[in-house]
């Protein structure tokens, strides 16, 4: 059994801007409550989500990349025993031109059912999508999502 | 993607209903989700495929079959324009407080 969620959101704006808006600091921050993330964006390269903090949140490797169309990343939590052992999870992003706008999924699955993990990033995702999406429509992130969560 | 096919996807008992099941598993096959509906196999498929077009479905092949998630993004996107930024957490204590009060009368 595998268990997943598929979450799709419809973005006005380019495929570069949004590859750029999920990768760099500088713009994950805004929307991503403060997080990060340490990668050098090569196929086969670690990957980490890091907290403002500096602490790691999860931590992978990107399996596949190809700029601005899609995104694999193994993907393990970091920071919670009980998530962390459920072993690494896949998380594909994949970004489609849609008429003026661009179609973002995210699908995020583990190779379990009644998985802590992945119920536990599944909450986070709408909240960070709507933000981005705001953050590329209208120049402003949403408020809550632009500092850490505490 | 317009709020506008949202509503009108969500103005159906039947439709919130599919979304219910979804909520409660989620990746169901139309069989799956055809089960203990009075409803024939086309109806259903037409139901999905407003919600679909509304953005509050979307669909992964797994070989033949072909799975149905529930994408909560545009509900989430309806409540982040009218909820403001230091009320979400009165309402989610309200929220839960419904919930535990109607929960007890219940049993």
């Amino acid at each position: 059994m595998t268990d997943r969620f598929v979450y799709v959101t419809y973005i006005r704006t380019t495929p570069e801007k949004l590859w750029d808006a999920l990768l760099k600091p500088e713009f994950t921050r805004a929307y991503w409550y403060g997080a990060w993330q340490d990668c050098d964006w090569k196929k086969g390269s670690p990957w980490k989500l890091m907290f403002p903090d500096g602490r790691p949140a999860d931590s992978g490797e990107v399996v596949e990349i190809e700029k601005p169309k899609r995104l694999v990343l193994k993907w393990r939590n970091e920071w919670r025993p009980d998530l962390r052992e459920e072993g690494y999870s896949r998380c594909v992003i994949e970004l489609e031109p849609a008429d003026e706008t661009v179609k973002l999924s995210i699908t995020h699955e583990i190779d379990k059912s009644g998985s802590k993990f992945i119920e536990a990033v599944s909450g986070g995702w709408p909240k960070i999508l709507s933000s981005l999406k705001s953050l590329l429509e209208t120049g402003k992130p949403l408020p809550r999502t632009d500092q850490p969560k505490g | 993607m317009s709020m506008d096919a949202v509503f009108r996807a969500l103005a159906d008992p039947v439709r919130r209903r599919l979304l219910d099941r979804l909520h409660a598993r989620n990746g169901q096959t139309l069989g799956e989700l055809c089960e203990g509906h009075d409803m024939t196999r086309q109806a259903v498929t037409k139901h999905l495929a407003l919600l679909e077009e509304a953005n509050l479905v979307v669909t992964r092949k797994r070989g033949r079959e072909k799975l149905h998630y529930l994408n909560p993004v545009p509900i989430h996107e309806i409540a982040d324009r009218w909820i403001g930024k230091y009320e979400r957490s009165r309402l989610r204590a309200l929220a839960d407080l419904k919930k535990r009060l109607e929960e007890q009368s219940d049993d």
